[in-house]
């Protein structure tokens, strides 16, 4: 019988021929991911089991991200924990202010998670790494724990569900972030709960590796296990000059057998906003109305990559930032934001009346850097729109693409760049 | 475990379990002194000691913070009953030994103020008000070794000590 290629990642780790989806396995992982909120809890577990040392010093990424650079006292206390806790155990993979970044724009930058590989992250996103064809998905604290001791973890191997995108050309204004955004609206924040989503069909073969990391990064806000595209020439370009170590390339046997199989034609497929207060709430930006807004976020490990800045660069120069909006604008890391300086495009921002701010996950997730007060609303290009999720339990957070951001930010409500007179789109 | 029952709906998200401004610390009493703040800003203050929530489906959906366990087993829940739960908050919850009970039936059944009675082991949730038991789907026994134990850091401990390690 066939396997997806979630399966034979998975039987690979685990040591077996083949393995079927419901399956409970043990299986190695090739790095391990916590982050400033996530890590310290996994330290204090780690720290009952019983253990020297972590299970390899090279196979441990500590990220400080989100309360980073220290919002507080207490984050500030926080981060101290991974920061000792990383010269303690010689880890080599620890990401220092100043040389930091989101952590999923950041680990496939350094070259850390390769097509093939078993990625567990104490972070939710983790899901992002299935852009380059590995399995890798978001646990818990204690989970990353028992792995750091282990170098294992248990699964239960997930069915797969299929997305196939035709078509060959995508309308104007749409990236990665529509299409996932579109498929949420279509089977809801647990539609694939428990489940893979493997993402394929020539559109995604000609979508960026920035658009391949948006989708799979929100997988986990359909409830998915893992999100998943195969590796290709995209791949083996992104993967060329960044991987230290040897690794392995998957994908699905013909016949593989998939749970469920969506097919969607891209020509159907317009620019999309999530309303309020879940990413399923979704609808053609055309067909939104008059929505003013407050702020604008472009950042996060969703849409921060160099290829999102480009986009909103691209609607924002000669422009201005609607009177009444404040626009932050997030580089994922710092390679990003020095290459974004480079190419003039924090330039751009900066004219336009952006802030521009240092790598973090700060208002994303209501951190900091750009909270909302009550009864306001913003447009973001991150992931969640919960209540409260970037502050006052009753302000309100909209989803949308990079471009879409950038043009509702000088409108002042949300809307598309042709209604600022650019029509060609990327 | 015995208790009233707190009823919530569907995509109970972590940010609402425990916002994100309270993810500064991990002491369990603080964070369990924000329980369910952004659903209900009085939670913490009302449940008392072994009372339950009872939810509809996806329940845990969102951030994999297991500050959200954490704060609903600190702040005196007993137990967590709904249709269906988000993987990683379910995973969370067996590894810190929150106990969570699968039951379509006992989310349609249970109202806000149901006293409910659960038998973990036998697989069946007793709603005392309403004189109706509803079947829990059983856990793997895999995972059944892991709550015996209390939690997955105990249950590696085991397997630490025994030399299975490399």
């Amino acid at each position: 019988m066939g396997m997806t290629i979630t399966e034979k990642i998975l039987a690979a780790h685990a040591g077996r021929k083949q393995v079927y989806p419901g399956d409970l396995i043990n299986a190695r992982v090739d790095l391990v991911l916590g982050n400033d909120i996530t890590a310290p809890v996994a330290i204090r577990e780690f720290e009952k089991i019983g253990v020297e040392g972590v299970f390899d010093r090279e196979r441990i990424a500590l990220v400080p991200d989100h309360f980073i650079p220290n919002k507080d006292i207490k984050s500030a206390e926080q981060a101290k924990i991974l920061r000792e806790f990383a010269r303690e155990q010689g880890i080599t993979n620890y990401f220092e202010v100043g040389r930091m970044g989101i952590e999923h724009c950041l680990l496939p930058e350094a070259g850390l998670v390769l097509p093939g590989d078993v990625v567990i992250g104490a972070d939710s996103h983790t899901c992002t790494y299935g852009a380059l064809g590995a399995f890798a998905t978001g646990v818990g604290s204690t989970d990353m724990a028992a792995a750091m001791a282990l170098g294992e973890t248990w699964f239960k191997v997930p069915e797969s569900i299929k997305f196939v995108f035709h078509g060959q050309k995508l309308n104007p204004w749409v990236s990665g972030k529509d299409l996932i955004l579109y498929v949420i609206g279509e089977i809801g924040v647990d539609g694939a709960l428990y489940q893979a989503m493997e993402f394929t069909g020539p559109v995604i073969e000609n979508l960026s590796m920035d658009g391949r990391f948006t989708m799979a990064n929100m997988a986990i806000e359909a409830g998915a296990k893992n999100g998943i595209i195969a590796p290709d020439a995209v791949t083996a370009e992104y993967v060329r000059g960044r991987a230290a170590r040897p690794f392995t390339v998957y994908g699905s046997d013909p016949d593989a057998v998939y749970a469920r199989v969506y097919e969607f034609d891209a020509a159907e497929i317009e620019p999309q906003v999530a309303r309020p207060h879940l990413p399923e709430n979704t609808c053609p930006v055309s067909e939104i109305g008059d929505v003013p807004i407050d702020q604008v976020v472009i950042g996060s490990c969703t849409n921060g990559r160099l290829g999102d800045l480009r986009e909103a660069a691209g609607i924002l120069k000669g422009r201005k930032v609607h009177q009444n909006v404040r626009l932050i604008v997030i580089p994922g890391t710092q390679r990003i934001y020095q290459e974004a300086m480079h190419e003039g495009l924090i330039d751009i921002f900066i004219s336009a009346g952006a802030a521009v701010s240092t790598p973090t996950c700060g208002p994303c997730l209501g951190g900091y850097m750009g909270i909302l007060a009550k009864g306001e609303r913003a447009v973001s290009t991150t992931n969640r729109n919960f209540v409260g999720r970037m502050g006052h339990p009753e302000s309100e957070v909209y989803l949308a693409n990079p471009a879409v951001a950038a043009a509702s930010a000088v409108l002042g409500q949300i809307g598309l760049p042709v209604e600022l007179g650019l029509a060609a789109g990327f | 475990m015995k208790g009233f029952a707190w009823k919530f709906g569907s995509n109970v998200d972590t940010d609402v379990i425990i916002p994100a401004r309270y993810l500064n610390t991990t002491d369990p009493a603080e964070l369990a002194r924000h329980c369910m703040e952004d659903a209900d800003p009085a939670f913490a203050q009302k449940i008392r000691r072994g009372d339950m929530i009872v939810a509809e489906e996806n329940f845990g959906c969102g951030s994999s913070r297991e500050h959200a366990p954490i704060a609903i087993k600190a702040a005196g829940v007993s137990c967590v009953i709904a249709r269906s739960f988000a993987r990683i908050f379910y995973r969370n919850a067996v590894n810190i030994g929150l106990p969570i009970f699968e039951s379509p039936a006992a989310a349609a059944g249970i109202r806000a103020g149901d006293e409910v009675e659960v038998d973990g082991a036998g697989g069946l949730i007793r709603n005392i008000t309403r004189g109706e038991t509803y079947q829990v789907a059983p856990f793997p026994e895999f995972m059944q070794q892991i709550m015996a134990r209390g939690g997955l850091i105990e249950y590696v401990r085991e397997r630490v000590r025994s030399g299975e390690r490399r």
